[in-house]
């Protein structure tokens, strides 16, 4: 079996198959980085799988989960400040979280270097909207480079690296959805080792670090003077690529992912467009474009999201009083979704109506197949707490949800989280949704990392106001929608055993008088807590716990003694009042044909959290099942 | 070849990812280009999730456009209806694993399983052969993948890959008892 950490430390040049997420290691690896830090949100906490892959003793950078995207941020710009080479990623919409120290970077003398890496997600595969960091990149006067593919996130990390450590300067890598988790075989250098540095070089006369008054503008002149160096520093101009097709007509500027769209999509045209393939996005490599710009009549800009650099680009036309037409973006849809080949075709279509072949209509009448969302896990203790809460609930109650695996409640059979914004804002929106409501409830969720990620000062206000609703704390004990990372109550962090921090003893050091818990499980004990929480005056919390079951289930599966258990039903007791499915929604449970109740052999394991739902007592105890049947 | 289009798909927790990846990695030792996505992250928990494998050195994107796969390959029949219906191309091929995990709408009575049948008349519209597997005899469901792996080896579905590419692929993956066991089950179902 090939093992990933040792591939990664390799000193020789090789080639491997790896996904962005990994290819993205291997070049902290090579160019030295010292100090990571992050936290989890796809499409990026597969580079942290990764680095797990490397044993600690042979990892040749310090690396955290932080406890969120801000702090994890300000850890990173320490440790640069220290003279060593950092790097922090995370997801889309981390940014946001990190924004107030993120903006402050390009004002600093970063003596040691920083690599931002972003994972933005156009299609909103897996986050609550599909927003474009690059506007980020213009608040922060910080230079962005976008690589297509798992090649490029290696070679464009090092790039990035390079320029960091040469004007001490942030930079971000923008990677997307489909970059990150896209596999390739990429060929990397060598590596030479260095020894590890322990000298704290930091010196405050290297700044100021000190944004006040006076300081902020020679700061801001030098964020200025930085960006305008980076289009001519070494290495950068190489990112880019022009694709001469020998047509003077056409021309295409495009960027990522986009990119391999599009070559896909043109690959049978006889009279192919030249392409112009921009690897650093902002700010503009201004001679490459203006050069493309004049050797062309029309110009294309292809770009996924927003109209960032179809802005510039036009601008840059204007200054340089340029006569080429530039084809932007024309209707709603542009902006909306991954430029996957497909919406490529459908854009280029509409740019020149002539460049591709005329689209076959499809097969009238295809088949209808169900949706499949996605739901909780069998035994998850979610679903036992949703099933309690909504009993203890009127109809015309309000309830607010949280980022995390509990979001899925807003589906049906359970339908509870009627709003969801961001990380930890549900008690806060909830303390909106209670004034001045003298008969609605309000009820809000939160995860148990979501509560140390951002949840506490909502929490925090809710008492300080005394805000009347009622908390209902989803404790499963990791993170576990991200791919159960530890937190801080788990005593574990990356890297060591550390102290516990448990989540009720922060909540009873904050006096909350109405505080209760009970295992998830025990639906109507949590039910009777939620109807007594609700009842009380000011801030309660309901600690719904139960272990994330996906993760106990994997741990156990590895067990010698692990034995697979499953429920059964008695067909004699069973009289088809189908609670099982439609109120509790155990993906286990499924009907035949006949209307028959199954259990799911390959879905079940065996947890018995369903027994109590049934009003007539057909479930029978979990059984280990040697010959299940099938 | 220019391009040879794989697309993959299943339930969240039926083993996708290791099931493209043996391909992926086949398809390497056979000298071909290789392109390829996965799933990762919300979709995982019980949703659709779809791996992408892009053989041939005119694969630029990892992403397979509608209706362009040459071989789609499904470990369940709701899945594999999905897949026929967005992803294979007339006169292709899909194999599937025929076992239901029935989706919320069928559980809930608001929509109709989806059947073997349907899935023959579909394929038969769009001439694409139809490849079903199913074998009563797997130790454990997660290992359904191997038997459907086995498969397409045997019929040779994939050009270029030989059982010698699989099974290297398969040592660069997994160690020690889980090799073992998937190793026999592919090794018996691709012999017969």
């Amino acid at each position: 079996m090939k093992h990933m950490g040792d591939m990664l430390l390799r000193k020789d040049p090789f080639s491997e198959i790896v996904m962005g997420n990994t290819a993205i290691v291997r070049a902290m690896v090579e160019a030295g980085t010292r100090v990571v830090a992050s936290y989890p949100g796809s499409p990026t906490p597969e580079i942290a799988a990764a680095i797990r892959q490397i044993p600690r003793d042979r990892r040749p950078f310090y690396f955290e989960f932080s406890i969120n995207e801000k702090v994890a941020t300000e850890v990173a710009f320490g440790a640069a400040l220290n003279g060593h080479l950092s790097t922090v990623f995370f997801k889309s919409v981390g940014l946001n979280v990190a924004a107030d120290t993120f903006v402050q970077l390009c004002l600093m003398n970063i003596t040691g270097g920083m690599v931002v890496v972003l994972g933005d997600d156009p299609g909103a595969n897996s986050s609550q909207n599909e927003q474009d960091n690059r506007h980020y990149a213009r608040l922060a006067y910080t230079p962005v480079l976008e690589p297509a593919s798992p090649t490029e996130v290696y070679s464009f990390y090092l790039a990035a690296a390079q320029l960091a450590q040469q004007r001490q300067m942030p930079v971000i890598l923008r990677l997307t959805t489909h970059v990150c988790h896209a596999k390739q075989k990429v060929s990397f250098k060598g590596w030479q080792p260095t020894d590890l540095d322990s000298a704290a070089r930091f010196d405050p006369t290297s700044g100021s670090y000190i944004p006040l008054v006076h300081m902020v503008f020679p700061q801001k002149r030098r964020a200025l003077a930085n960006l305008s160096q980076v289009e001519g520093a070494a290495g950068i101009g190489d990112l880019n690529a022009l694709i001469d097709h020998d047509n003077r007509r056409r021309g295409v500027i495009t960027m990522g992912l986009s990119h391999l769209s599009l070559l896909d999509v043109i690959s049978g045209v006889a009279r192919k467009p030249d392409i112009l393939k921009l690897g650093l996005v902002y700010p503009l490599p201004r001679k490459q474009v203006v050069d493309f710009l004049a050797s062309h009549h029309e110009v294309k800009i292809l770009e996924e999201l927003d109209d960032i650099v179809e802005k510039e680009i036009k601008a840059l036309a204007f200054d340089e009083s340029l006569s080429v037409k530039i084809i932007g973006k024309t209707e709603v849809e542009d902006w909306v979704g991954e430029y996957t080949p497909d919406k490529v075709a459908a854009v280029m279509r509409a740019t020149w109506p002539d460049l591709l072949p005329a689209e076959k209509a499809g097969p009238p009448g295809d088949v209808q197949i169900p949706e499949r969302p996605p739901q909780l896990c069998p035994g998850c203790g979610h679903r036992s707490a949703f099933y309690a809460v909504k009993q203890a609930l009127s109809k015309d109650d309000i309830t607010v949800a949280d980022i995390g695996c509990h979001t899925l409640g807003y589906l049906p059979p359970y339908e509870i989280g009627q709003v969801l914004m961001c990380m930890g804002a549900s008690t806060g929106i909830g303390s909106g949704l209670a004034l001045f409501n003298e008969h609605r409830s309000v009820v809000v969720f939160l995860g148990d990392s979501t509560f140390f990620h951002a949840g506490l000062p909502g929490i925090i206000n809710a008492l300080f106001n005394r805000h009347n609703i009622t908390l209902v704390l989803m404790e499963n004990g990791t993170t576990a929608m991200t791919g159960h990372q530890d937190h801080p109550a788990s005593g574990k962090n990356f890297n060591d055993v550390t102290d516990k921090i448990p989540v009720r003893q922060v909540l009873e050091g904050l006096g909350i008088k109405h505080l209760y818990e009970t295992d998830a499980y025990r639906q109507e004990a949590l039910a009777d807590l939620v109807r007594q929480a609700v009842a009380d005056d000011g801030f309660s919390v309901v600690i719904a716990k139960h272990p994330c079951m996906l993760k106990f289930t994997r741990e156990q599966r590895k067990k010698p003694s692990y034995r697979k258990r499953q429920v059964n039903i008695d067909p004699r007791v069973c009289d088809r009042r189908y609670a099982c499915i439609e109120a509790f929604g155990c993906p286990t449970f499924s009907r035949d044909e006949a209307g028959a109740v199954e259990v799911n052999n390959d879905l079940c394991i065996g947890d018995g959290s369903c027994m109590q739902t049934c009003p007539s007592g057909a479930i029978k105890a979990p059984q280990s099942s040697v010959n299940m049947e099938k | 070849m220019d391009v040879f289009n794989i697309c993959l798909t299943g339930v969240g927790g039926q083993g996708i990812g290791l099931l493209s990846e043996i391909i992926l990695r086949a398809a390497d030792y056979a000298g071909h280009e290789i392109s390829a996505v996965d799933t990762h992250g919300l979709a995982q928990r019980g949703g659709s999730v779809v791996s992408q494998v892009r053989l041939g050195a005119g694969a630029h994107s990892p992403l397979i456009a509608f209706k362009k796969a040459d071989l789609a390959i499904a470990l369940e029949r709701h899945e594999a209806l999905r897949a026929l219906v967005h992803m294979a191309k007339d006169g292709g091929c899909l194999v599937y694993y025929d076992t239901s995990w029935q989706p919320l709408p069928v559980r809930l009575g608001q929509a109709a399983e989806v059947s073997a049948v349907m899935i023959d008349d579909a394929c038969r519209r769009r001439d694409i052969s139809l490849v079903r597997v199913r074998s009563d005899d797997l130790p454990e469901a997660r290992m359904q993948n191997m038997a459907v792996l086995a498969r397409i080896c045997q019929r040779g579905l994939i050009p270029g890959l030989s059982k010698e590419h699989y099974l290297k692929a398969m040592e660069d993956l997994m160690a020690g008892e889980m090799l073992k066991t998937n190793r026999a089950i592919f090794e018996k179902a691709s012999g017969e």
